[in-house]
């Protein structure tokens, strides 16, 4: 798993879940408080449960806390049934578009 | 297979239930409305079906399902669990108990028991407006739970709602809160899931690895309660789960959103998001609930959130009063630990040892005659006097457990008496040695059935005699002068005195004319082979009576007395000593044996030769004209060392008999802390225990009934050889 950080964007490559979270909770932080505006790109993540879920509320909280922005985009199938079950679409706002290329 | 020590844990854990359960079902008659008391029922068997499912005993939990079911009702309020239904929950009670016993023994339950389930379901059944057949099957609890849906007050929707809180550790422990999800997807359709995410702290704060998720969800399913449970059967025990039933009432909402640990308003709110309640429904709660804690409202903050439209007035008030609720609730639990007991005797142990070696250096700086060394002592001393004193306080128990088990006695015994008699218990929260605790039970027992079957008289009697037509059993406990006291107080017909001195003399306990006050007639009752009443009975009155009592609370180092006034009832009163640990000795040197004689059976001590002359062959003393009989302890433990010169009897007495003992000196009155012999010595009756002096001897302390028994059968050997002999 690598996580290619750009500006204003962070791309999360594979599993984001409970044997992930800890270094990811560090770099959605470290994302969070360098950028203005930051865009997570998910399209690389093939492996997501709760504990991604709970890390992808607590950046957006996050963000909102500092009054920053945080984006979510390139859900793949693992995240959008997650979300869909959770019912918390609308809590992340963020369109939910398919990338045809993770649609197997 | 289930490991042992898991079903050993649950045994254990479905006793403790039982007992709250019976201790719950004996004081709802008197106020059969109280929700507290209804849902301390209906947590205990709600609680040992959840445990009982878990292990997949499925007598158990079939048939505690539909005691649930009608507790179910009882608790929004449709059955009113009056006289009847108290006593047929005891029956409930007491088949559980039986249930349980059988996962102990490890066997299926019998036929019999069985039957026994049937008939009592059949009778429950009843209670939930269902006639319909009377055999057990999965349908059945099924329609029973139909029957308890389809009533009154409830909400509109059809859907089953679940409230899952998960706890911290889900994650860590390999399990997914989604998987439930999926799981539940399997057994019908998640109408609406709203994920609770409230409880997820600040960034900084949060562990990544921890879980703050719950869900609520609205979901249609035809399963029944049961499969929906077993769907969280894995983490059942760190998680907070709530299932509501389609059509659940009102009531049980706002029971439901009380026990949550979200705001009531934000719960609620998630409540109408999901579909299970409409607005209407949930200002109806929130009105309830204002009705019911009007007065509570604290003022500042309430004031504060309502002048700036925050919330609305009830929102704090249910709020405040939770707070109130969490505060209390964690009061016990972090205040109380649970210890071996087997710690605390070795911590007592080594007090003792502290003690004794406490003394030893007081000995020393005595003899050294340094002043700087003998006021260190002293300060010691008192320091482990005091630890002492805590650590005995740490075995210290309430007396209220013993005496709430009464309740059942009394109420079984009276209702086989055919008479109404209530208990009345006070000073509850009196401590004593859990080791007495323990012990008093039995002598207890026998005093209350003694007092209810001959104290209490009949209804017409006691209407008769202008008295009400209940009769009136107290228990009463405190603490006096470093003992405790517990009373039987019954307001019955008191002790007839004459009856009793006749009795006494034709027994020939007293001798005709002697002057005896009211009290010593009265205690007269406590001499062997004494029992007044007119009828034998199932109860008392075969003889093996106060006199047994009596024994028993002696060999606890306490005596028992009885006040009575004839037709208003009478008193007795058992004093015992704080702790067993602890002896009053009075200390008897031997050749150069040391012995300890507890201080309160020595009723005199006189010179041998003296005052007492041997009258015959050694084995009765002359004393003042009654016959002693007595033994020399120099010969009975086979000691060595000179006759002395001038020997001593110690008079004992246990229960009605006395003896005398021979010892060499008398060295005085000795507080000493009671240590056990080893197993080596289990055979050994006539010595209870040791203690070690100061000056690092042993002194052995004298079990003065184990002694006299010990004399008594020896004599008795003695008689038949002579008998042979001859």
């Amino acid at each position: 798993m690598a996580n290619k950080q750009q500006n204003r964007r962070i791309v999360i490559e594979g599993e984001l879940n409970i044997y992930t979270a800890m270094e990811m909770k560090d770099t959605l932080l470290a994302g969070l408080l360098t950028n203005e505006e930051l865009e997570l790109d998910l399209s690389a993540v093939d492996e997501f449960d709760a504990a991604g879920l709970q890390l992808l509320i607590m950046a957006k909280q996050g963000a909102t806390a500092l009054g920053r922005t945080l984006k979510i985009t390139g859900h793949t199938p693992v995240v959008l049934d997650i979300l869909n079950l959770s019912g918390l679409g609308d809590f992340f706002g963020d369109p939910l578009l398919i990338d045809e290329s993770n649609v197997a | 297979m289930i490991p042992d020590e898991y079903l050993q844990t649950f045994v254990v854990e479905c006793g403790e239930l039982l007992e709250q359960m019976e201790e719950a079902l004996l004081v709802i008659e008197r106020d059969p409305k109280d929700p507290e008391i209804i849902n301390a029922i209906f947590r205990a068997a709600h609680t040992i079906k959840g445990s009982a499912g878990l292990f997949g005993l499925d007598p158990i939990v079939a048939f505690t399902h539909v005691a649930e079911s009608v507790l179910d009702r009882a608790r929004g309020g449709e059955v009113i669990i009056d006289s009847t239904l108290a006593a047929l929950f005891i029956e409930v009670h007491d088949h559980l108990a039986r249930l349980v016993e059988h996962v102990i023994e490890g066997k299926h339950p019998a036929d019999e028991i069985d039957r026994d389930s049937k008939r009592l379901i059949a009778r429950l059944e009843t209670y939930l407006g269902d006639t319909a057949t009377h055999y057990l099957d999965e349908s059945l609890i099924v329609h029973a739970i139909k029957a308890v849906e389809e009533n009154s007050n409830g909400v509109e929707t059809d859907y089953w709602h679940l409230s899952l809180r998960f706890g911290t550790d889900v994650f860590r422990n390999g399990m997914d809160p989604f998987s439930f999800v999926r799981c539940l997807n399997t057994l019908g359709s998640i109408v609406k899931l709203v994920t609770i995410i409230d409880t997820i702290p600040p960034a900084d704060e949060m562990d990544p690895e921890s879980c703050y998720l719950g869900f609520e969800i609205s979901f249609q399913s035809d399963a029944d309660k049961l499969a929906i449970e077993n769907v969280f059967n894995f983490v059942r025990d760190d998680c907070v789960i709530h299932i509501l039933p389609p059509r659940s009432k009102i009531e049980e909402y706002k029971r439901l959103i009380k026990a949550l640990p979200e705001q009531e308003m934000r719960l609620g709110e998630i409540l109408i998001q999901c579909g299970t309640l409409t607005p209407e429904e949930l200002e109806s709660i929130l009105r309830i609930q204002s009705k019911h804690h009007a007065n509570e409202v604290q003022r500042p903050l309430g004031e504060v959130l309502v002048e700036q439209h925050i919330v609305s007035p009830p929102v704090v008030n249910a709020a405040l009063e939770k707070q109130q609720q969490v505060k209390e609730n964690k009061k016990p639990e972090t205040n109380l630990i649970r210890v071996d007991a087997e710690k605390l005797d070795e911590l007592i142990n080594l007090v003792g040892e502290l003690i004794i070696a406490g003394a030893g250096t007081n000995l020393i700086a005595r003899r050294a005659n340094m002043a700087d060394l003998m006021e260190s002592t002293a300060t010691l001393s008192r320091l482990v006097e005091e630890v002492r004193d805590s650590a005995l306080a740490l075995r210290m128990v309430q007396i209220g457990g013993t005496f709430n088990r009464f309740q059942r006695v009394v109420r079984d015994v009276s209702k086989e008496l055919g008479k109404d008699i209530d208990l009345v218990i006070s000073g509850a929260e009196t401590e004593l040695d859990k080791t007495v605790v323990e012990k008093i039970g039995d002598p207890l027992t026998h005093l209350v059935r003694n007092s209810m079957d001959h104290g209490i008289e009949s209804a017409e009697i006691r209407l008769a005699r202008g008295k009400p037509a209940k009769g009136k059993l107290k228990l009463n406990a405190y603490h006096d002068a470093g003992s405790i006291v517990i009373e039987v107080t019954d307001d019955g017909g008191g002790l007839n005195r004459e009856k009793i001195l006749g009795k006494a003399i034709e027994r020939g306990l007293v001798t005709e004319g002697a002057n005896l006050t009211d009290k010593e007639i009265y205690n007269l009752i406590f001499e062997a082979g004494f029992s007044t009443a007119d009828a034998i009975s199932n109860l008392s009155g075969r003889g093996v009576g106060m006199d047994v009592v009596r024994r028993n609370i002696e060999a606890l180092r306490g005596t028992v007395d009885l006040d009575s006034i004839e037709g208003q009832g009478s008193t007795i009163r058992i004093r015992l000593p704080l702790t067993l640990a602890i002896i009053d000795g009075f200390m008897v040197a031997v050749g150069e044996t040391t012995f300890v004689v507890p201080l309160d059976m020595v009723v005199e001590c006189i010179e041998l030769n003296a005052w007492a002359g041997d009258t015959s062959d050694g084995q009765y003393l002359n004393l003042r004209g009654e016959v002693l009989p007595y033994r020399r302890l120099s010969e009975y433990f086979d000691t060595k060392g000179d006759r002395v010169q001038r020997e001593n009897v110690v008079v004992v007495r246990y229960g009605e008999h006395k003896a005398g003992l021979v010892v060499d000196k008398l060295m005085g009155e000795f507080q000493t802390v009671i240590k056990p012999l080893g197993k080596l010595f289990s055979g050994e009756k006539s010595i209870g225990g040791f203690t070690i002096l100061g000056s690092g001897e042993v002194a052995l302390i004298v079990d003065v009934p184990g002694l006299m028994n010990q004399i008594e059968h020896e004599r008795e050997v003695g008689l038949s050889y002579a008998a042979v002999a001859a």
